[in-house]
C-alpha cells in the first residue's frame, strides 16, 4: 500500500469533492425545517384511499397559507409544511382535507428558530475549537520529541492543523451532499442535522487520532532503538498498521447505521444517511487526507 | 495461575450482568420502579412550550417554581397519566436569558382542549361555605367547588401580599394575608356579615385552606390558621403571592404526535438495533473469531449496563436518543477493534497469548482513551446545547462512550485473559489470529525490538 506516495491522488480527489460540495452549499443553498425558520408541519394519514397529491393541494389552497409543500410519506401519509398557523388555522387544515389522522402537527415560532440556528452554529464551532485544543494538548509530547530528533516528526500544533483540515473536509463533503439531496429530494437542516454533523465530527477526530497516536508511538519506538526512518516512511507504516482497524470499525459503525436507515423510524433517516456519508468521508480523510498532510506539512518545513 | 482468577472474575461477571438484564427486562417488580422513559415522539401525545415573560419578576426560579405547580395542579385535573411540566433556562450562554416552561402530555392529541386548560391564568378566590354543605357533600359526595361554596367576589386581585408567621403563644406557623384597600373593604364586609362560617381559600379551583371567620377584620390583614408544618405554611404563602400573580406566558412552540406514528417508530427504533446488533455479532465473530465472541458477549453486557442507566436516570428515550444509543454500539466495537488487531501484532512478534493480550491492552488504552475523549467533548457540547430531542440523543450516545469504554478494559480484558490457559496449540493460535492476513512491515518492527 502506497498511500503516502501516491497522495497527490487523494489529495486531488478530495479537491474535486469539495468543489462540488461546496458549489452545491452556494448555489442551492440550505433547505432549512421549522427548526430554524419557524412554521408547521403536519402530517396526516388517510385510512382508506389516499388522495392524490393535487387533491390535496387544490384544497388547501382554499386557505390563505401562503406558500406550502405537500410531500407523501409512507403508504397513507402526506408531510404538509405551511407557515406558522394558529390552534384554528390548524384544525381548520385539518377540516379541509376532510378529517384524515392528524399523525403530528408541529408548530415553531420563528423567532424560537431564528435563536436555535444561532445556537447551532456556536455549538459546531465550540466542537471544532474544543477538538483543536484538545488535540494540541494530546500531542503536545510529538512536540518535545522532534525538538530533539530534529529529522523526525512536525511539531505538534501541524497535528492539530491536518486534524482540522480532515474536520472540514468530512463536514463540508456530506454538508455539500446533503444540501444536493434537499434540493432534489426535499431533505431538510433541522435539528437532528446538526447533532448528526457533530457526531460526524467527533467521529473524524476520533479516526484520525487513532492514526496519530500509531505515529506518535512509531515515532518513540524508533527514538529510543535509534531507527533512522524518514518521516514519510514512519507515516507510511503507521498508516499501514491501523488499515485494516480503520476499515473495520467503519464497517461496524455501517451496519448499524444500515440497519438504522432501512429499518428504523422515519424520523431518522436522513440522520442516518447523513452519518452514513460522514463515516465514509471520516475513515477515507484519516487515511487518505490527513496522514498524507502531515508528510506535506513536514517537507514545507524542509524547504 | 492467574488465569484462574480471571475465570472466576469472568463468571461473576456474567451473573452480575445477568441480573442486571433482568433488572432491564422485567417490567414489574424492582424492574417496574424504574421503567423505560419514552418521548413524546415514540409514545405519541401533545408537547406545549411556553415561554415565560420574567421582567417584574425579582425571584425568578420561585416564581418559575410556582408556575410549575400551578401549572402541574391544572394538568392533573386534566386526568393526563404521566405528565411531565419542566422549567428551562435557555440561553445562560448566549447571555439572552429565556425561562421556558415544558408540558408534555402523553396520549392526548387534542391540542386545542390542552391549550385551553393550560393557558388559563391561575385564579385565587375566597369563597363561603353555603348553610347546607354537609347535606350536599351527604347526597353528593363528588359535588362541585360551586354546590359547595358561593362566590364573594373577593378574589387573588385584592391581596396585597402573604407571608408566614408564627404563632406568638405555641409557635405554630401561621399564614398571614394583607389586602389592598379595596380588598381590605370587603374583606371587613364579608366577615362582618359572615361570623362563624366558612371562608374557604380556593386556588384554581381547588380547596388550599378553610379557615374559619372568628371575628370582623376591618384592617385587611387576616391570618390562616391551621395545622400547617413551617413547609406547608411556606409552600401556602408562595402559591398565594404568585398564584394570585403569576408569571405572563406565551405559547411558543406546540407538537402532537399521533399515538400510531410513535408506536411505528418505537417498533422501528428497536428492531434496526436487534438487526445491527446481530449483524455485527456475526461479522466480529467471523473475522476476530474466538476474540470476537468475547467481544460479543462484552457487547451484550454494554447494552445490558447502557439499558439499565437509562432506566436509572432515566433517559427520556427519544427517537434521536434510539439513533444515539445504536451509533453508541457501533462505537463500542472500537475499542476491542483496536485491542484485537494491537494483540495480533504482540502476536506476531512471537510473544505467548496472554501476554499479547496485556500488552495490546496497555498499548491500545492511549488511543482509545484519546479518541473517545473527543466524542465525549462533542456529546457534552450538544447536551448544552439543548433541545430535548438533542439532548436525548447527546445522553445516549456519551453514556454509551463511556460504558463502552469501561467494558472494554474492565469486562472485554478479563474475558480474554480468563480463556488464554493451557498451552499454545495450531488451533488456539488460529482462533486467536483473525481475518484475512494483511501482510505489513511488522517483520522490520521485530528485528528493530531485537536490537
Amino acid at each position: 500500500m502506497k498511500i503516502i506516495q501516491h497522495r497527490k491522488i487523494f489529495f486531488t480527489l478530495s479537491a474535486i469533492l469539495l468543489t462540488f460540495s461546496l458549489f452545491s452549499i452556494f448555489s442551492y443553498g440550505f433547505n432549512f425545517g421549522i427548526d430554524f425558520k419557524g412554521g408547521t408541519i403536519t402530517e396526516v394519514s388517510f385510512e382508506s384511499e389516499r388522495p392524490t397529491k393535487e387533491v390535496v393541494e387544490e384544497k388547501l389552497s382554499i386557505l390563505d397559507l401562503g406558500g406550502f409543500s405537500v410531500r407523501p410519506s409512507g403508504e397513507n401519509n402526506y408531510i404538509i409544511r405551511t407557515r406558522e398557523l394558529s390552534l384554528e388555522e390548524g384544525e381548520r387544515l385539518v377540516q379541509v382535507l376532510e378529517n384524515p389522522t392528524v399523525e403530528r402537527q408541529n408548530t415553531i415560532g420563528p423567532v424560537a428558530g431564528v435563536e436555535l440556528k444561532d445556537k447551532a452554529l456556536k455549538a459546531v464551532m465550540l466542537v471544532i475549537l474544543m477538538i483543536v485544543l484538545f488535540i494540541t494538548f494530546a500531542f503536545r509530547k510529538v512536540s518535545d520529541a522532534s525538538s530533539t530528533q530534529t529529522n523526525r516528526g512536525v511539531s505538534s500544533w501541524k497535528y492539530g492543523l491536518a486534524t482540522v483540515v480532515a474536520l472540514l473536509h468530512d463536514i463540508i463533503i456530506p454538508v455539500g451532499v446533503f444540501v444536493f439531496l434537499g434540493h432534489f429530494y426535499g431533505l431538510e437542516i433541522d435539528l437532528l442535522f446538526v447533532s448528526g454533523l457533530l457526531a460526524i465530527l467527533g467521529y473524524s477526530v476520533h479516526d484520525t487520532i487513532v492514526v496519530f497516536d500509531r505515529v506518535r508511538e512509531n515515532l518513540r519506538v524508533n527514538r529510543e532503538t535509534k531507527v533512522n526512518e524518514e518521516f514519510e516512511a514512519t507515516v507510511g507504516r503507521s498508516v499501514t498498521q491501523t488499515l485494516v482497524r480503520s476499515i473495520n470499525i467503519s464497517l461496524t459503525l455501517l451496519i448499524t447505521l444500515l440497519a438504522l436507515y432501512f429499518v428504523g423510524s422515519g424520523a431518522t433517516k436522513d440522520f442516518a444517511l447523513l452519518l452514513i456519508i460522514g463515516v465514509i468521508v471520516g475513515t477515507y480523510s484519516s487515511i487518505f487526507v490527513a496522514s498524507p498532510l502531515l508528510v506535506t506539512f513536514s517537507k514545507f518545513r524542509k524547504k | 495461575m492467574t488465569s484462574w482468577k480471571h475465570i472466576w472474575i469472568s463468571l461473576s461477571l456474567i451473573v452480575a450482568f445477568g441480573l442486571l438484564g433482568f433488572f432491564v427486562v422485567r417490567g414489574d417488580g424492582f424492574g417496574g420502579k424504574f421503567p423505560f422513559r419514552f418521548g413524546l415522539d415514540l409514545v405519541g401525545g401533545t408537547e406545549l412550550i411556553y415561554r415565560a415573560d420574567t421582567s417584574n419578576v425579582e425571584n425568578i426560579p420561585d416564581a418559575m417554581e410556582s408556575l410549575k405547580e400551578v401549572i402541574e395542579r391544572r394538568v392533573n385535573i386534566f386526568g393526563v397519566s404521566e405528565p411531565l411540566v419542566q422549567t428551562e433556562t435557555a440561553g445562560l450562554a448566549s447571555g439572552s436569558r429565556d425561562e421556558r416552561l415544558i408540558v408534555e402530555l402523553p396520549g392526548v392529541t387534542d391540542i386545542k382542549l390542552a391549550v385551553e386548560l393550560i393557558g388559563e391564568t391561575p385564579i385565587l378566590e375566597f369563597r363561603l361555605a353555603r348553610e347546607n354543605t354537609q347535606n350536599i357533600l351527604e347526597t353528593n359526595p363528588d359535588a362541585s367547588i360551586d354546590e359547595l361554596f358561593e362566590s364573594t367576589g373577593l378574589s387573588g386581585r385584592y391581596l396585597s401580599r402573604a407571608r408566614v408567621e408564627f404563632d406568638q403563644t405555641s409557635g405554630a406557623p401561621l399564614v398571614g394575608l394583607e389586602f389592598n384597600k379595596e380588598g381590605s373593604e370587603l374583606f371587613a364586609k364579608i366577615t362582618r356579615e359572615h361570623k362563624n362560617e366558612i371562608l374557604a381559600i380556593v386556588l384554581d379551583g381547588a380547596v388550599i385552606s378553610a379557615p374559619v371567620i372568628i371575628d370582623e377584620i376591618s384592617d385587611g390583614v387576616a391570618q390562616i390558621t391551621g395545622s400547617f408544618t413551617p413547609v406547608e405554611a411556606k409552600e401556602l404563602v408562595r402559591d398565594l403571592n404568585y398564584g394570585a400573580l403569576p408569571v405572563p406566558i406565551k405559547l411558543d412552540a406546540t407538537k402532537t404526535i399521533g399515538a400510531t406514528l410513535g408506536e411505528q417508530a418505537l417498533d422501528a427504533g428497536v428492531k434496526a438495533g436487534m438487526i445491527g446488533f446481530v449483524i455485527l455479532l456475526i461479522f466480529m465473530v467471523l473475522w476476530y473469531r474466538l476474540p470476537g465472541v468475547v467481544a460479543g458477549v462484552a457487547l451484550v453486557l454494554y447494552a445490558i449496563l447502557s439499558l439499565a442507566i437509562f432506566k436509572l436516570i432515566p433517559v427520556t428515550l427519544t427517537a434521536a436518543g434510539l439513533a444515539g444509543f445504536i451509533l453508541s454500539v457501533g462505537m463500542a466495537v472500537d475499542a476491542n477493534i483496536l485491542i484485537f488487531e494491537r494483540t495480533k501484532e504482540e502476536l506476531r512478534k512471537g510473544k505467548d497469548v496472554y501476554e499479547a493480550i496485556r500488552e495490546g491492552f496497555v498499548r491500545a488504552w492511549l488511543s482509545i482513551r484519546d479518541s473517545n475523549i473527543s466524542s465525549i467533548i462533542t456529546a457534552f457540547i450538544l447536551f448544552w446545547l439543548g433541545t430535548s430531542a438533542i439532548k436525548g440523543f447527546a445522553l445516549t450516545l456519551g453514556i454509551g462512550v463511556l460504558v463502552s469504554m469501561f467494558t472494554a478494559i474492565t469486562v472485554s480484558r478479563t474475558f480474554l485473559l480468563a480463556i488464554t490457559f493451557g498451552k499454545m496449540t495450531p488451533l488456539k493460535k488460529f482462533l486467536f489470529s483473525n481475518g484475512l492476513n494483511f501482510s505489513t512491515n511488522d517483520r522490520q518492527l521485530t528485528t528493530d525490538k531485537k536490537q
